[in-house]
């Protein structure tokens, strides 16, 4: 079991370094959207019984973070006419690299802290960390709005594979109240994506600068 | 069964006022819910169920100390909603009115929450829910200000989702079971493994001081404050301001209940100096009296912060001035939206002079600003002063020292900008703007209200309300 | 059989060999685009042809222009020496030949851009200097995968290094050699082979103004460095030394094979990117070799 919880999460996190390099939105749209599908699935590699709940759940995260979520945002983005981000502020090749330093840094530190026997050779914990600091990467350092909402699912999928640590403890309704959420988010998010393109005809947001002192 | 309904009652309310179909009558939803939640949450203050309804969610001792305010607060939003709603017309009030209605239901499931997963859940709606209200000026800079509150706003609650798995580790790791409801988190205590402890609070300090606007995570606030309605800036305020101050309250004292009061007690000091501060240079330095007001309000939360870091005292004093800081806070975000819709713009270079256009509001706004600046006999003298004095028994004179000299720097900063706003000599444009948008007792009268509970507080505190500011505190501080 | 005829069976297969790679990608290509193709062994031929031509010297040039092409291909012949062939061995292995192999690429390299510089045309010195600094990250990836493989298996001497790595270290290590095979050897995405406008051209530029046996020269060259590259992939990755004898013959060709033509697929779908995403593959590439590294070091220290 570990090994195939490893090899998703290995998986993931090389996900998060090919999304800190891919400039096109539709990719980027579709990395996050396998990334939360992979690890969607992971429950069902955790649990020692599978349960018709545990089941349930799996569907409805698979569903909404590779179907649903993708969809809102490629449905605004093309209400943008946008498929391309712009020079970033971090460009590629330093947030490339400072992802993957910061990946090394994350299993490093994770061997520091402690863990419980069954969480010890599994990769959750830097995964987890290395998901949050590529989110934190992507928010930061992109510019077109739709990438920094990427940025802000990738740190969400960082946040819920933590959560798996607790997969035993925190009950069903809050993860399903914590999945709502999420979706809720990037409807609104959607709808004021939708709103910023017709006010400012562009997603570029180094153009929201207008209010200050 | 009364508890639910402090959350049930604005949620259906809400569903019904986005289905309502007619635009004028739908802003009365919001009076109906409102006396029906005072009503619901101050009997429940004076006459508390013997234990709470679940571990999960139920009206305990800290829910007790602070619900009624908020529903007294949205109350006085209330009766402000109508005529404001009648003025704006020009748009569809239906998702305004349902957001409203929701953030309450919200707000009271976040007070109500035991268990910290639930918590985030209510935080985190609440959050999505004040969109609808943030951006209903729709203009271009409405819009920026909404896209960075979500955005800053979204990072900071996802990364106190994070601070709160973390916690769960760390009792998992003590032995425990990974629950996150607060009572077994504070039977744990010393168990808590320690290195997961602290990160947990460093994730939930950033994560709901975010929400509530301590510096360095404000930047959302003068934004967001600055191009939302009056009424909106008084909710957040005083409400979903109070809701993120109670969850690190409670963070607060599961550490405590852990031994780690000293790391908690050094982190709300300095975060709490570095927003007064923060705000007091701002405050020197803006030229809008809406951000003006943003700024007050991150001055309070780092007032709240240091009162949070001394002991049960101090955490008394935070809840006295919650009170106080909601009330008079709401008072002045509706006068100001008064003076902001006579003026036109919210800017120093178009609004002076309003003694004469809006003599009414303009003498609220006056008095609203000395009255959140600590004159007595309004609410927020007492509750600063007692601040101020447990601060000293503290031992603390230097970070006193700090305080009262930034108090004294916001209070020059605040009048600077109330006074150039108030007096001079209005422009023709303004007096021809002014008179689109009369002063009637309906847009009056909330705010005067509002402004007279924060006296009457100051001056005839009940013992109720002492008592349920003191049971909290026995509640949060567990003596061993 | 006696290391003389191991030396000399394997320089035979190397050198004679290699033109036939080139080939099967050119067929592959061709393949997948619904077209027949040139014949497997048109390098042969080409390099037949060339042989015979007579060689066109510009008036401004040094002897360098003619030197470089010689140096360069003795340089990757002496690189080839270094590579194992399963199962004969290497020709040549002492420890520490991976840094000479490094060494005596980047000294084939050098050959190459004088020799390109020294025409004095502005094209050449285009693309010797996009090709010189895309070198200094495909080189750190090399130096890097070379080092893995040195971790893991605790010989610092190619032949004995090439123990298969397995696992997670395995899938990196393969993945990062196959993207530098592709940029040192000027294939898609880096560069385009067949591309015929001097502008984007990064390999082919260099070598614009050779002619006759000087081209072929280079043009061999060039296939022998695509099957050391390729020979050092297999090895690193396949599992031939637990088979014996013909077996592992067999699996060290088909190995061969299925790596040209991945060359030829990769070739086929995708297109070269700009100059500006080459860096950011690069990287890539050293950051995959870079964490087999890790892996491999971490298991070994584990």
């Amino acid at each position: 079991m570990t090994e195939a919880v490893n090899l998703c999460v290995g998986l993931a996190m090389g996900l998060n370094l090919v999304a800190l390099t891919t400039g096109r939105l539709p990719s980027l749209i579709r990395i996050v959207a396998v990334q939360g599908m992979l690890l969607g699935l992971m429950p069902l590699l955790l649990e020692h019984w599978a349960g018709p709940i545990v089941f349930l759940m799996v569907l409805g995260t698979v569903t909404i973070k590779g179907f649903v979520i993708p969809y809102l945002l490629r449905r605004a983005m093309r209400a943008a006419h946008i498929d391309r981000d712009l020079e970033p502020l971090i460009g590629y090749v330093p947030s490339l690299l400072i992802g993957a330093a910061g990946t090394v840094a994350a299993m490093a530190f994770a061997g520091r802290l402690p863990l419980l026997p069954e969480h010890r050779d599994t990769l959750l914990v830097p995964g987890a960390m290395a998901s949050v600091l590529t989110g934190l990467l992507l928010l930061i350092g992109r510019t077109k709005a739709i990438s920094q909402v990427c940025g802000y699912l990738v740190l969400e999928n960082g946040i819920y594979l933590f959560g798996l640590l607790l997969v035993h403890s925190v009950p069903l309704m809050v993860e399903a109240g914590i999945l709502l959420d999420l979706t809720a988010a990037i409807f609104v998010i959607g709808i004021i994506v939708d709103r910023i393109q017709r006010a400012f005809d562009s997603l570029d947001t180094r153009k929201l600068t207008t209010l200050r002192e | 069964m009364m508890e639910l309904g402090l959350i049930l009652v604005p949620s259906a309310a809400a569903l019904a006022a986005f289905l309502w179909p007619f635009e004028r009558s739908r802003p009365w939803f919001l009076i109906g819910v409102a006396l029906v939640h005072v009503a619901l949450s101050l009997t429940l203050l004076v006459a508390p169920p013997a234990a709470p309804l679940s571990e999960w969610i139920g009206f305990d001792p800290l829910a007790r100390a602070l619900l009624p305010t908020v529903s007294l607060l949205f109350l006085g939003c209330a009766l402000y909603g109508v005529p404001y709603l009648a003025l704006r017309r020009e748009r569809s009030n239906r998702a305004f009115v349902a957001s409203m209605l929701a953030a309450l239901g919200l707000m009271s499931a976040a007070h109500m929450a035991r268990h910290l997963g639930l918590l985030w859940v209510a935080t985190e709606a609440v959050t999505l829910a004040s969109v609808p209200m943030l951006h209903f000026n729709n203009s271009p800079r409405a819009l920026e200000a909404t896209w960075k509150y979500l955005l800053v706003g979204g990072t900071g609650v996802a990364l106190s989702l994070l601070g709160s798995f973390c916690l769960g580790y760390a009792s998992l790791y003590g032995g425990g079971s990974g629950d996150l409801r607060f009572i077994s988190l504070m039977a744990q205590g010393e168990d808590l493994s320690r290195p997961w402890l602290l990160i947990a609070w460093a994730l939930l300090l950033v994560g709901y001081g975010t929400k509530m606007g301590l510096a360095p995570m404000h930047t959302w606030k003068p934004d967001a404050y600055g191009e939302a309605p009056g009424i909106v800036g008084a909710l957040l305020a005083g409400g979903v301001t109070t809701v993120a101050f109670a969850a690190l309250l409670r963070v607060r004292a599961v550490l405590d209940a852990a031994g780690e009061a000293a790391v908690t007690s050094r982190t709300l000091l300095f975060l709490g100096l570095l927003s007064t501060l923060v705000a007091a240079l701002f405050l020197l330095a803006t030229r809008n009296f809406k951000r003006m007001l943003a700024y007050s309000s991150v001055e309070h939360m780092g007032i709240l912060a240091i009162a949070a870091s001394l002991g049960p005292a101090g955490v008394w004093a935070a809840l006295f001035h919650v009170w106080n800081n909601s009330l008079t806070k709401a008072s002045l975000f509706l006068s100001a939206g008064n003076v902001r819709r006579a003026a036109g713009a919210a800017t120093l270079d178009v609004a002076s002079g309003m003694s004469l256009v809006t003599p009414r509001s303009a003498a609220l706004f006056v008095t609203g600003v000395f009255a959140v600046t600590a004159l007595p006999p309004f609410g927020p003298f007492f509750s600063e002063l007692q601040i101020v004095r447990v601060l000293l028994e503290s031992g603390r004179g230097w970070s006193t020292a700090g305080l009262l000299a930034c108090l004294l720097l916001a209070f020059l900063g605040l009048t600077r900008i109330t006074f150039s706003v108030v007096y001079g000599r209005p422009s023709a444009a303004v007096r021809r703007h002014a008179q689109r948008f009369p002063e009637t007792p309906a847009l009056i009268g909330p705010p005067l209200l509002l402004l007279g509970a924060s006296l009457w507080l100051g001056l005839f505190t009940p013992s109720v309300l002492r008592s349920a500011w003191k049971e909290a505190v026995d509640l949060l501080f567990v003596l061993p | 059989m006696s290391r003389l005829l191991h030396a000399l069976v394997s320089l035979v297969l190397l050198l004679g060999l290699a033109p036939l790679l080139p080939g099967i990608v050119g067929r592959v290509k061709a393949l997948v685009a619904g077209r027949r193709g040139p014949p497997l062994g048109q390098l042969y031929f080409d390099l037949a042809r060339l042989w015979r031509k007579d060689i066109v010297l510009s008036t401004v040039v040094s002897p360098g222009f003619w030197i470089g092409p010689a140096v360069a291909w003795v340089a990757v012949l002496g690189a080839a020496l270094l590579v194992p062939i399963q199962p004969l061995g290497a020709v040549i292995s002492f420890p520490g030949d991976m840094l000479l192999f490094v060494s005596l690429l980047a000294l084939a390299r050098f050959a190459t851009v004088w020799a390109a510089l020294e025409t004095g045309s502005a094209f050449e010195g285009l693309g010797a200097s996009r090709e010189v600094s895309f070198a200094v990250l495909s080189e750190a990836a090399l130096v890097t995968a070379l080092v893995a493989l040195c971790v893991q298996s605790g010989a610092t001497s190619l032949e004995a290094m090439l123990t298969p790595t397995s696992g997670a270290a395995g899938v990196l290590l393969a993945a990062g050699l196959f993207l530098v095979l592709l940029a040192e050897n000027c294939r898609i995405p880096f560069d385009d082979p067949a591309t015929h406008l001097e502008l984007t051209m990064i390999h082919e530029v260099m070598v614009l103004d050779h002619s006759g046996p000087l081209l072929a020269t280079i043009l061999h060259g060039a296939a022998v460095k695509l099957m050391c590259f390729t020979a050092l992939l297999v090895s690193a990755v396949l599992p031939t030394q637990r088979l014996d004898g013909w077996l592992a013959a067999l699996a060290w060709f088909g190995g061969v094979l299925s790596v040209t033509v991945a060359i030829g697929l990769v070739e086929s779908f995708m297109a070269r990117s700009s100059f500006r995403r080459v860096p950011l593959l690069l990287t890539t590439a050293f950051l995959l070799c870079f964490f087999a590294l890790l892996v491999a070091w971490n298991e070994g220290g584990a």
